[in-house]
C-alpha cells in the first residue's frame, strides 16, 4: 500500500490516536483512586494547617478523624443545609455565585486544650493564578484564632510568601467583628494603617497584588458567614 | 550513518560533548522553572528520562511505517500520550512533588529535546541505539537540572532536599539566604557558569 495516499494516512492516524486514547483511558481510570486519596489527604491536611495541627503523611486522615467533630454546609442567613457533605462543596465555584446562593462549609474543629473552632474555607485570585486557603475562627464567632493560605504559582520569594507562617500566623487574635460591625480584615503595607478601624495585617513586599488578592479573598468569602458568625456570637453571650 | 557511531557514544555523548542543555541549548525553559529545588529538579529529571527513553524507542518502532506528512503530528500524539500517563502516575504516587512541577509535566510535550531527538535520531534509527539516545540525552538533561537544583537550593534557602544544611550559626553570624538564587533569571546565570566552565575544560566546543 502507498504510504503516502491520504487513506493511508487517515487510517494511520485514527489508528494511533485509539490505541493512545485507550491507554491513556486505562491508566486515568486504574489510577483515579489513589488521586482522589492523595487530593482528599491534602485537603485535610491544608484544613487541619489552619488550627495550626501538622500531622505527619501517615497520620492525616485519623488526626482529621479525631480534631474535626463536625462539618455541614451553611446559607448565607446562617441556615444549615442538609444532605450536603461539606468536605464535597467545591469552593472555587461558590465563591462566583452571589453571596446569598452559596454553600457555605464549615468545619467544627475541636483541639487539643478543649476549645471550640469554626474552620472556614478562602477561595480567591493572586496575580498569576488561583489563591486559598483556611480561617479558623475561635468559638465566640469574632477572633480569628489562625490561618493557612496556599498557591498555585505566585512568584517565589514575593507573593509565595503568603503560605509562610510569617505570614499567616499575623491573624492570630484579629477580629472580624468590631462594635458589632463587620469587618473583615484589611492587608496592608508594612508599617500602614488602613483607613477604616478594621484589624489588619501586614502584606508581602514585593507581592502587593498577592496581598490585595488575599484581602479581596477574605472579604468576598467571610461576608457571606456574617450571618452564621452573629449567630455563634449571639448564643455563646 | 547509524552504524558509524557506536552505541557507547550514542549514550555518553550526550553527557557532555553533545549535551542537550548546555551545548545546544535545548529546554532552558523548564531549566528555568522547576530548579528552584533540589527534589522537583530531580524528578522532573526522572520523567523526561523516561519519556524520552520510550518515545524515542516507540518513534523508532513504527518509523517505516509513520507517512511523512505526518510525522510530527505522530511524534506530538506518542509524546503527549506518555506525557500524561507520568504525568497521572505522579500524582498518584507523589502528590506533593506533582503540584510542585504542576504544568512543568505537562510541558514536557513541547520540550525541544524531545522532539529534536525524535526527529533528528529515533526517526533514522533501530530501537536499541534509539533507547540509548534517549537515556543519554534524558541523562544529559537531568544532570545540569540536578546540578541548577542543588546550587539554588542550597544557597537560595539553605537546604537540600528540604533538609537544612546551612547550620544554624552561620545566621546568627549575619548569614542571609540569597533570595535572588529562588527567582527564574538566577537559573539562566548558573546554566551560564556552568557552560563557562564546560567550555574552557572542552576547548574544542569554543568558537573561533
Amino acid at each position: 500500500m502507498n504510504k503516502q495516499s491520504n487513506l493511508y494516512t487517515i487510517i494511520y492516524i485514527i489508528v494511533l490516536v485509539t490505541v493512545v486514547g485507550s491507554a491513556l483511558g486505562f491508566t486515568a481510570i486504574s489510577l483515579k483512586s489513589r488521586q482522589e486519596a492523595n487530593a482528599n489527604a491534602d485537603k485535610m491536611r491544608q484544613i487541619l494547617a489552619s488550627v495550626d495541627i501538622t500531622p505527619s503523611k501517615d497520620s492525616i486522615a485519623s488526626d482529621y478523624a479525631r480534631y474535626i467533630t463536625d462539618s455541614y454546609v451553611v446559607d448565607s442567613r446562617g441556615n444549615r443545609i442538609d444532605g450536603v457533605d461539606a468536605f464535597t462543596v467545591k469552593v472555587e465555584r461558590q465563591v462566583k455565585e452571589e453571596a446569598d446562593e452559596r454553600l457555605l462549609p464549615v468545619y467544627e474543629c475541636l483541639t487539643d486544650n478543649g476549645s471550640l473552632k469554626y474552620i472556614l474555607p478562602l477561595y480567591g485570585a493572586g496575580l498569576w493564578g488561583p489563591i486559598w486557603g483556611y480561617v479558623s475562627v475561635d468559638s465566640d464567632g469574632t477572633t480569628i484564632y489562625d490561618a493557612f493560605f496556599a498557591h498555585q504559582g505566585e512568584t517565589p520569594g514575593l507573593g509565595a510568601e503568603i503560605e509562610k507562617p510569617a505570614f499567616s500566623d499575623q491573624f492570630f487574635g484579629k477580629r472580624i467583628f468590631k462594635d458589632g460591625k463587620f469587618l473583615p480584615i484589611a492587608v496592608v503595607k508594612a508599617g500602614q494603617h488602613p483607613a477604616g478601624d478594621e484589624d489588619y495585617v501586614d502584606g508581602i513586599s514585593g507581592g502587593t497584588i498577592t496581598s490585595k488578592g488575599v484581602a479581596a479573598m477574605i472579604d468576598n468569602c467571610l461576608s457571606p458567614y456574617k450571618a452564621f458568625l452573629e449567630k455563634l456570637e449571639g448564643g455563646n453571650k | 550513518m547509524s552504524e558509524k557511531i557506536s552505541n557507547k557514544s550514542v549514550l555518553f555523548n550526550p553527557f557532555s560533548k553533545d549535551n542537550p542543555v548546555i551545548v545546544q541549548v535545548l529546554g532552558i525553559c523548564s531549566v528555568l522553572a522547576v530548579t528552584a529545588k533540589l527534589e522537583p529538579a530531580l524528578v522532573m529529571g526522572l520523567s523526561v528520562i523516561a519519556v524520552l527513553a520510550f518515545s524515542n524507542v516507540i518513534i523508532s518502532l513504527i518509523r517505516n511505517t509513520i507517512p511523512t506528512n505526518i510525522r510530527i503530528i505522530v511524534q506530538l500524539v506518542v509524546v503527549a500520550g506518555l506525557v500524561v500517563i507520568v504525568s497521572q502516575l505522579l500524582q498518584a504516587y507523589a502528590y506533593d512533588v506533582s503540584k510542585q512541577l504542576s504544568v512543568f509535566i505537562g510541558l514536557i510535550i513541547t520540550n525541544c529535546i524531545l522532539m529534536g531527538r525524535l526527529e533528528a535520531f529515533a526517526m533514522a534509527n533501530r530501537p536499541w541505539p534509539s533507547f540509548l539516545d534517549g537515556i543519554g540525552n534524558g541523562i544529559g538533561y537531568a544532570m545540569i537540572l540536578v546540578i541548577v537544583g542543588f546550587f539554588r537550593e542550597l544557597l537560595g534557602s539553605g537546604t537540600l532536599l528540604g533538609y537544612q544544611v546551612v547550620p544554624q550559626w552561620c545566621y546568627d553570624h549575619g548569614y542571609v539566604n540569597n533570595g535572588l538564587m529562588i527567582l527564574p533569571p538566577m537559573a539562566l546565570i548558573v546554566v551560564a557558569c556552568i557552560i563557562w566552565v564546560h567550555r574552557s575544560i572542552n576547548k574544542d566546543l569554543q568558537e573561533k
